[in-house]
Formats: structure tokens, sequence, C-alpha cells
């Protein structure tokens, strides 16, 4: 049998029924990695002992009768911006390319109390500043579904890991699109919830506003379960939400009648008619479901690019800041006296990428720059997000395209990087006005090669369970592979 | 306003970055196309407009205050384990003071 297929669901009941043993399962994965990774390079570095160990606990609790945990053995990739005590966490960069992380994120933590057994870290781009994963030091990541195309980013390796089997599900850190932009590219659901909703405590900071961790899987709910497992009040992240989490999986009760789907004319406007037609196909499904479709204005749509890259770049300089070769990570071995370490430690440690938003923020905030753009940009975000709150007075969720190309191929983007940011614009929105989002697969494009299409559906702050209800709903009734 | 090989130098300076000659040529002209491109929020009218300084609650309702009570933290060695140059329980850095000899 072929572990490396099954759902949370299936994987529980071979254990629930003895079919098979939780080290078999992580072994089977194990193995499928060693023999196929080569070829995709999901992960960078793996975590069989850790693996095997939990696994050998989880087994142990079986056979003494204990109640399953709710990930009992199920097997999960970890993005390598979030930490994994005593294992490398490099976040793809070569200025922690050799640091061990001393604690777990709360999420990690969360995730092995219910059992999760987690086998390694996966590639991303660095610092989990791109959409690509070609800005990874190490390497790129390959789309599983095919393999001369980039699987999105940030967390491509995570996407990959969970489109190629590698994993049954994923963590991933999304702060302009990162979660749900590589979900659409491999073709797998991938959900961001509201700001807040899941501790930030352990994930390396790029954008402390913006940044979130979030699940990734093959199914709505398996997705839903991971959410449901990390999120939550953590007494170490003040920006992490009191408010209590929902039975997500609880929700997912089918029925969508009466939903009111939002469309917003402005995100139809000029898109890819290989991309536009699938949406219109996923809207005109969720019409046969019994929801009412409901063409809304989103004003402020053009404003948001520019909006998120003057906010991430200014948060990110100064959450970079810290890395200057005297605590942890790459110390040049040549300097002079002390600023000199910094400036060469940051320059041979940090990737084009990296430098450059470190560059761009620096300039945002620096004085005499501040208020035409970073207060300016904050001010527009505030445009923005009355833009959401107001359409969620006429409806429920809204439905728009994830991402307005398909992937591409490896090294077709890399030398505008205006072109890649401008490339965010469904995904950036959401993550400045703080609401969920989720991404499912929406078909292939029509012409030749097929490439993998993804949906987004947002919803208001907080609102998960029906977010994740109406995912489920178009799920099961084939939504994923619409044609 | 253009984006200068001058402002590139003065904001790498301010970053602790230290460019080569080939890195700044790469970088100026992209910086400066995206620079442009933030311009484009001058088209709306923020004058009235509230930053937004809190993402989904204003800070004032943040429930997340604790009692001010020392909790376990990192040991010394776990502090040291991943730093480039330890020594007698410290980072050790080039000196910072000059000294009087």
């Amino acid at each position: 049998m072929d572990f490396t297929t099954l759902t949370i669901s299936q994987i529980r009941e071979l254990l629930k029924s003895r079919q098979a043993t939780a080290v078999e399962i992580a072994q089977s994965h194990l193995a499928r990695i060693e023999q196929n990774d080569k070829e995709v390079r999901a992960y960078l570095s793996l975590c069989p002992e850790r693996a095997l160990a939990q696994a050998r606990r989880v087994d142990e609790a079986i056979a003494a009768g204990e109640a399953l945990a709710p990930l009992a053995g199920v097997p999960v990739a970890v993005k390598d911006v979030i930490l994994t005590r005593g294992i490398r966490t490099t976040c793809a960069s070569r200025i922690l390319e050799n640091f061990v992380a001393p604690y777990d994120a709360t999420a990690v933590e969360r995730l092995e109390r219910a059992g999760a057994v987690i086998l390694g870290k996966t590639n991303c781009d660095e610092f989990a500043m791109g959409s690509s994963t070609e800005n990874s030091s190490f390497f790129a990541t390959h789309n599983p579904r095919d393999l001369t195309r980039v699987p999105g980013g940030s967390s491509g390796g995570s996407a990959a890991a969970v489109a190629a089997n590698f994993a049954t599900v994923a963590l991933g850190s999304d702060t302009g699109g990162s979660i749900r932009q590589p979900s659409a590219f491999c073709d797998i659901v991938g959900m961001m919830g509201t700001y807040g909703r899941v501790s930030r405590y352990g994930l390396v900071a790029f954008a402390s506003s913006l940044d979130h961790i979030g699940p990734f899987g093959r199914s709505v709910h398996d997705v839903a379960l991971v959410l449901q497992t990390i999120a939550g009040r953590d007494p170490l992240d003040s920006t992490c939400a009191a408010l209590p989490v929902d039975d997500y999986v609880g929700a997912l009760s089918g029925d969508i009648r009466g939903i009111r789907v939002g469309v917003p004319t402005e995100y139809l406007k000029g898109l890819n008619p290989e991309i536009g037609g699938n949406i219109q196909k996923g809207i005109d499904l969720f019409s046969k479901l019994g929801c009412d479709i409901v063409p809304i204005s989103l004003p402020h749509t053009d404003y948001a690019i520019g909006c998120y890259y003057i906010i991430c770049t200014a948060e990110a300089s100064s959450n970079l800041a810290r890395y200057d070769g005297v605590r942890y990570g790459f110390r040049s071995p040549q300097y002079d006296d002390l600023q000199d370490m910094y400036r060469k430690s940051r320059n041979l440690g940090f990737g084009a990428e990296v430098k450059r938003r470190i560059m761009l923020g620096t300039y945002v905030l620096s004085s005499g720059y501040y208020d035409a753009y970073y207060l300016k940009a904050q001010k527009v975000r505030t445009l923005i997000t009355r833009d959401f709150v107001e359409a969620f007075d006429e409806v429920d969720v809204i439905v728009t395209p994830t991402s307005p190309i398909p992937p591409f191929k490896l090294g077709e983007r890399v030398d505008d990087p205006l072109q890649m940011y401008l490339a965010d614009i469904y995904t950036v929105t959401a993550s400045l006005a703080g609401i969920p989002g989720v991404s499912v697969p929406c078909g292939k494009t029509s012409s030749e090669p097929r490439l993998p299409v993804g949906m987004q559906i947002l919803a208001k702050h907080f609102d998960e369970a029906r977010l994740l209800r109406v995912a489920d709903a178009y799920e099961k009734a084939g939504g994923f592979s619409i044609t | 306003m253009a984006f200068t090989e001058k402002d590139v130098r003065y904001v790498a300076d301010l970053a602790h970055l230290e460019l080569t000659e080939e890195e700044l040529k790469k970088y100026l002209p992209q910086l400066d196309s995206i620079l442009q491109y933030m311009q484009k929020l001058n088209e709306l009218d923020t004058s009235e407009i509230e930053p937004m300084a809190q993402v989904t609650y204003p800070g004032s309702e943040n429930a997340s205050f604790r009692a001010d009570l020392p909790r376990r933290n990192f040991s010394q060695d776990e502090a040291l384990a991943n730093a480039p140059e330890p020594g007698a329980g410290c980072f050790k850095v080039p000196r910072v003071i000059e000294r009087e000899e």
C-alpha cells in the first residue's frame, strides 16, 4: 500500500485498525523522498531521527490503548523559516546556513503535541522574499506538475512536498501570497488565516504586520484540521488573537446555499483568459450549489502592490537588521573593525532580492522620505482594508483568481523584479487587510501544456469556519478538476 | 525624482551593506523602476485617512498583557550555541571603545 497518497483521515483509519504503524508510514515517506526528491528538490534538510522517534511514541500510545491524538502519525514538512529545535533552520539563506534553532515555533510544538511526525525542512525563497523559490540561496525547487517550471513562492518547497506526496501536509508562511500562490501553482490547497489567528512565535520575521504561518494539504479537510491544531492564543506572540478557535472540521457541513459570493470587477479586468475562463467556471459551480453571485467593487486594488511593497520592505529592513554576524549566523572571516564586520557579513550573507528589499525598505523609512512613502502606504492600507470591510456587508465570501499567470518556467522571470511583484496583485490585498484566504485548485489551462489554475476564496476577519465550508463544498462538487 | 547612484550608496550605508560596483550598477535601475511605480500612491488623497498601525484590532483592545514574572529562558550555553566567536561566556566582537593605553 502506498501510504504517501493518503489523507489524514485515511492514515487515522489505518492506525486505529492496526493495519499500519506510524513508523511504517514515516519510513515510506522518507523512502519516497530519497528516491524522488532529487528531481523536485522540495527539502533542504530531513530529520529522520526526530521523525522516527515521534512515530515510535505514537505507536507506543496506540499499543497502550490510548486515544489517538488528532494528527497522530501524520507526516508534515515545515518551511525553513519556521524554527524547529535542534534542527538546522536556514531561511534558505547563506547568512543562516549553519544556524541550529534553539527552540520550536509554537505552531511546530502544537503539531507535535497532536502527534504529527515532522519529516524535514523545506526550501523557500530566501527569508520568504519571492514568488518562485528561485531566490533560495541553495537551489531552486521544481514544480512536481511540470519539472521545468517553478512551484511558486515563497513556500515553494512546502507546496511541492505535498504535491509530490513527500508529506501529507505542510506548514508554510504567507506575507503577500506565499502560501496561496504556490498552492495554485502546485495544484493543492493552501490557507492563510486571519492575521493573528496563528502564533508567529518561532517564525523568522520578514514583515511583522503581514506575516502568517499556515497549512498546505491535498484536501480542504486536511488544511482545516491543521489550521485548527495550530491556531489560537499564544502568550508568546502579542499579536496573536485571544479569540477562541472554531471547530473548522465540524464546520464542513457541505451546505452553502444562500451564501453570497462576491466577484470583484477590478480583479477580472485584463485577466488572462486561460485563468479567467476557469475562474468563471468555478463561479458557475458556486451558482449551481445555490450561492448568490454578487459583483462588487474593491476600488483601491490598483494601489495594493505599491502599498504592499513599501510596507513589507520597510518592515523587512528593520527585521533583518539583526543579521550582523554578532550573536548567530554568518560572520565574514575578514574585517577591519565592527562596522566593516557588519557590512561584509551582510553583503556576503544575503542574496540579491533580500538586499534589494532591505535597500528599498531603508529608503522608504529614511529621514525626508518616511512621510511620502511609509506613512502614505499606511494610510492607503486603511483604504484597501475599508474596501473589504464594506464589501463584506454585501457578501459572505469573495472569489478571485489566485495568480494572474500560470506557473512559469524556471529562469523565465528572474531579470525583472517589478514584473514579479506585479503578479502578486490578487494575494497582497488580503494580506494588507489581514483577512483570511484559501487557494483551491480550479482545473487546468485549456491549451497545452495544461497547467494548474488556482482560485482564491476570501472571507472577513476570523470567519475561517465559513471560508472552509465554502471551499470544502466546492471540492466535494468536483471543483478542483473543473473543465 | 529619479533614484541616483548617490541614493543607492546612501541607503546601502544606512543598511550596513557594502555593495560592489557591479551590484550598484545592477540594482540602480531596478530600484529606480520600483520606486517610480510606488509614486502611484500619490494619486490618492489620504489627508483625512488614519494610518493602519494595527492590523486586526486597535492596540488598546489587545488582551495580550501577562504578569511581570520571570520565566525560563535560554541558558548561557544555549544562547552562545550559534555564536560565530564565543569567549568567556560572551559574544566576541572587534573593539568598539577607544582606550587610553
